[in-house]
């Protein structure tokens, strides 16, 4: 199916499942229930969803397959989303304007940085890849505030040109983000007995893009190309001398990776046409790292489960106050629901960090592979499982041929 | 004229002259051994022909261009493969990957940018790697990670990635250090078919005078950076000036 063999178009398949069917996975608590806060359903944090799962698939193409650790691609994304923001302000408020120019944009600065930082290998190319995106985090700031207006970030406003489609609507109001028409914030609500769902038109053009990013990926991974990003991970040496150039196949997959963070930033000023500095901030570098690890690193669907997860985590986990956890904990006399508020507190709420950090630490000691190790250890315990009955239903006097 | 000119090589590492003033000559489909005492220059020799490491003086002639100043996947385009003391495998590869790699690096070059075709419609690049580990006996293992295979396989197998590739000169260091008699005889036999069979020149370092002796056309005997004497491996084995340096010191 669509050149993928029977594996990877199963995977495939789920993804697109996922991404077709999430307003409803997402949302299985009815809306005026106690558990409805878990819900992470609405457009807003979807969107961020396959936004972040783009990213760290890109990530992945770069650090999962050559094992080149970039500390700095939140540079690519902030690139990708002030090129965005100036595509509305001076064409049109298209999406597709948008994202174009993110992907082009990100892949040249990638090929700018990526040309200097891949002289090194190990700790000192993270360590310029880290330099750079500080280094474009501060100038963003404060030398190119004509181009990304500063602190204050790059916004739309009503005296921008937009030459393809006029200054602003007809109303005065500032314009939004369209997809031929199509505004990214429109949202159709579904009421079905208790539950609602939403259904937002950013969400799925994220969506479309988001499977066509990840079906790219899965062909790069089974490509020669995706081979030989491997055999860079596996030993340089052997291919020096054996007639292949290491330099250009690294440079590739990091200006890929790159185009990737581009794409994602895009996507994210045309749910949102906003672009600040912060978005470079080497805190956003580590974030897709830490997804990346978290889901498993070279593995296809690994970091989008990681970017999932810690997005989840930020958005739902940190919403768990004191006052949730009176109401968990009310079963319990009073002295114990006190006690175990004071202690569950420091872990939810503005903790979230801590339980994240407490998981990561767990997955990188137990499960080297992140979750997508610890869903095949599991695969297998079933199949041994499976295999062991079946034994023993041959072991029974049936003759069937053994495999 | 050989396939191989050294003419006038020296290099020196700050205050050691580690290469005085080698000249060798590797004659078309023979097999040439390097052989001498530790610190006699050996491997910086083949890094050199290698282009790990540049001479400060003379020049290194392959098939008629020079050598000097090409990156290493630039020279081994030119037909010199390398083995390497410890076999340098794909070792996160599967054994099929490993061999498939430099079928791809003949076809398409140092470097080809086909990131959306997929390996599996290479028929003809798994066909050719396959028939290769056929040859070495381990087509069998063709779905193994190669990390995982013993050191006699990892050296078949690194020596099945250099053969697949049809260079026109192999460069073994030491291909036996470390081996066991049995894995030791074995690679000679095979050294020796490929060499027959394939017509492949090779110019070999080693320690081992069984596997020298038992291989080589002709030896070149370096001491102290400087070549003793180059002769066939009968006269050698006679030459007082070699006992002297050499074996004899070898007999401790």
């Amino acid at each position: 199916m669509l050149g993928l063999n029977r594996k990877d178009g199963v995977l495939f398949l789920i993804v697109v499942v996922m991404v077709i069917f999430a307003p409803f996975i997402l949302n299985p608590f009815p809306s005026d229930s106690s558990l409805a806060q878990f819900n992470a359903g609405y457009p807003d944090l979807m969107q961020r969803f396959l936004i972040f799962g783009i990213f760290a698939v890109g990530f992945n193409i770069l650090f999962g397959l050559t094992g080149y650790l970039s500390f700095g691609h939140a540079a690519f994304l902030g690139a990708g989303s002030y090129a965005g923001v100036w595509m509305f302000k001076l064409l049109g408020m298209n999406v597709l304007y948008a994202i174009t120019a993110s992907v082009l944009v990100a892949g040249l600065f990638a090929l700018f940085i990526g040309f200097i930082s891949l002289r090194r290998s190990g700790i000192y190319f993270s360590i310029l890849t880290l330099a750079f995106a500080q280094m474009s985090y501060a100038l963003a700031y404060s030398v190119l505030t004509p181009i990304t207006n500063g602190e204050t970030g790059l916004q739309l406003s009503q005296n921008d040109p937009r030459i393809l489609e006029g200054a602003s609507a007809a109303d005065g109001s500032l314009p939004v983000p369209s997809l031929f028409g199509l505004e990214t914030r429109a949202t159709h609500t579904l009421d079905l007995g208790a539950w609602s769902f939403d259904f937002n038109a950013g969400y799925y053009i994220c969506g479309v893009i988001m499977i066509l990013a990840f079906y790219l990926s899965i062909r790069i991974f089974r490509s020669p190309f995706g081979m030989m990003l491997r055999a860079v991970k596996s030993n340089q040496q052997r291919m020096n001398y054996t007639g292949l150039n290491p330099r250009p196949y690294t440079l590739a997959a990091f200006v890929i990776s790159g185009m990737f963070a581009g794409l994602a930033g895009g996507l994210m000023v045309s749910m949102d046409p906003l672009a600040g500095a912060e978005r470079m901030l080497w805190t956003r570098s580590g974030e897709v790292v830490l997804m990346t690890i978290l889901g498993g690193a070279g593995t296809l669907i690994g970091p989008v489960l990681g970017a999932g997860f810690i997005k989840y985590f930020e958005n739902i986990f940190s919403r768990i106050n004191d006052q949730v956890l009176h109401q968990w904990f009310a079963f319990l006399p009073d002295g114990f629901e006190n006690a175990m508020v004071f202690l569950v507190h420091p872990f939810v709420g503005k903790g979230w960090h801590l339980t994240l950090g407490i998981l990561f630490m767990l997955v990188v000691i137990f499960l080297p592979g992140g979750l997508v190790e610890g869903g095949q250890r599991i695969g297998r315990l079933f199949r041994r499982k499976k295999k062991t009955d079946q034994a023993a239903g041959t072991a029974q006097g049936q003759n069937t041929p053994a495999e | 004229m050989g396939i191989l000119e050294v003419k006038g090589v020296g290099k020196r590492f700050g205050g050691l002259q580690a290469l005085g003033d080698v000249n060798l000559s590797v004659q078309e489909n023979s097999v040439h051994a390097i052989i001498g005492p530790n610190g006699a220059g050996k491997s910086t020799l083949l890094n050199c022909l290698v282009g790990k490491l540049i001479p400060d003086t003379g020049t290194v002639m392959f098939d008629g261009q020079s050598v000097l100043g090409r990156k290493p996947h630039e020279i081994n385009q030119m037909g010199i493969s390398r083995v390497f003391q410890t076999p340098e495998i794909f070792s996160d590869l599967t054994v099929l990957e490993n061999v498939m790699i430099p079928c791809f690096a003949r076809r398409d070059g140092s470097f080809r940018m086909h990131a959306i075709e997929q390996v599996a419609r290479e028929g003809s690049i798994i066909e050719q790697a396959e028939t290769m580990l056929a040859d070495v006996n381990m087509l069998e293992k063709r779905d193994f990670h190669a990390g995982s295979l013993s050191r006699g396989d990892k050296r078949r197998l690194e020596m099945a990635m250099c053969l697949v590739q049809e260079p026109r000169l192999l460069l073994l260091d030491e291909p036996t250090a470390g081996m066991s008699r049995a894995d030791t005889n074995n690679t000679i036999a095979l050294l020796k078919e490929i060499n027959e069979k394939r017509s492949i020149t090779m110019a070999i370092i080693e320690h081992d005078m069984h596997v020298v002796f038992s291989l080589a056309d002709r030896i070149t005997v370096l001491a102290q950076g400087t070549p003793l004497v180059e002769d066939t491996p009968e006269k050698i084995k006679g030459h007082p000036k070699v006992r002297e340096a050499y074996l004899g010191e070898a007999q401790h």
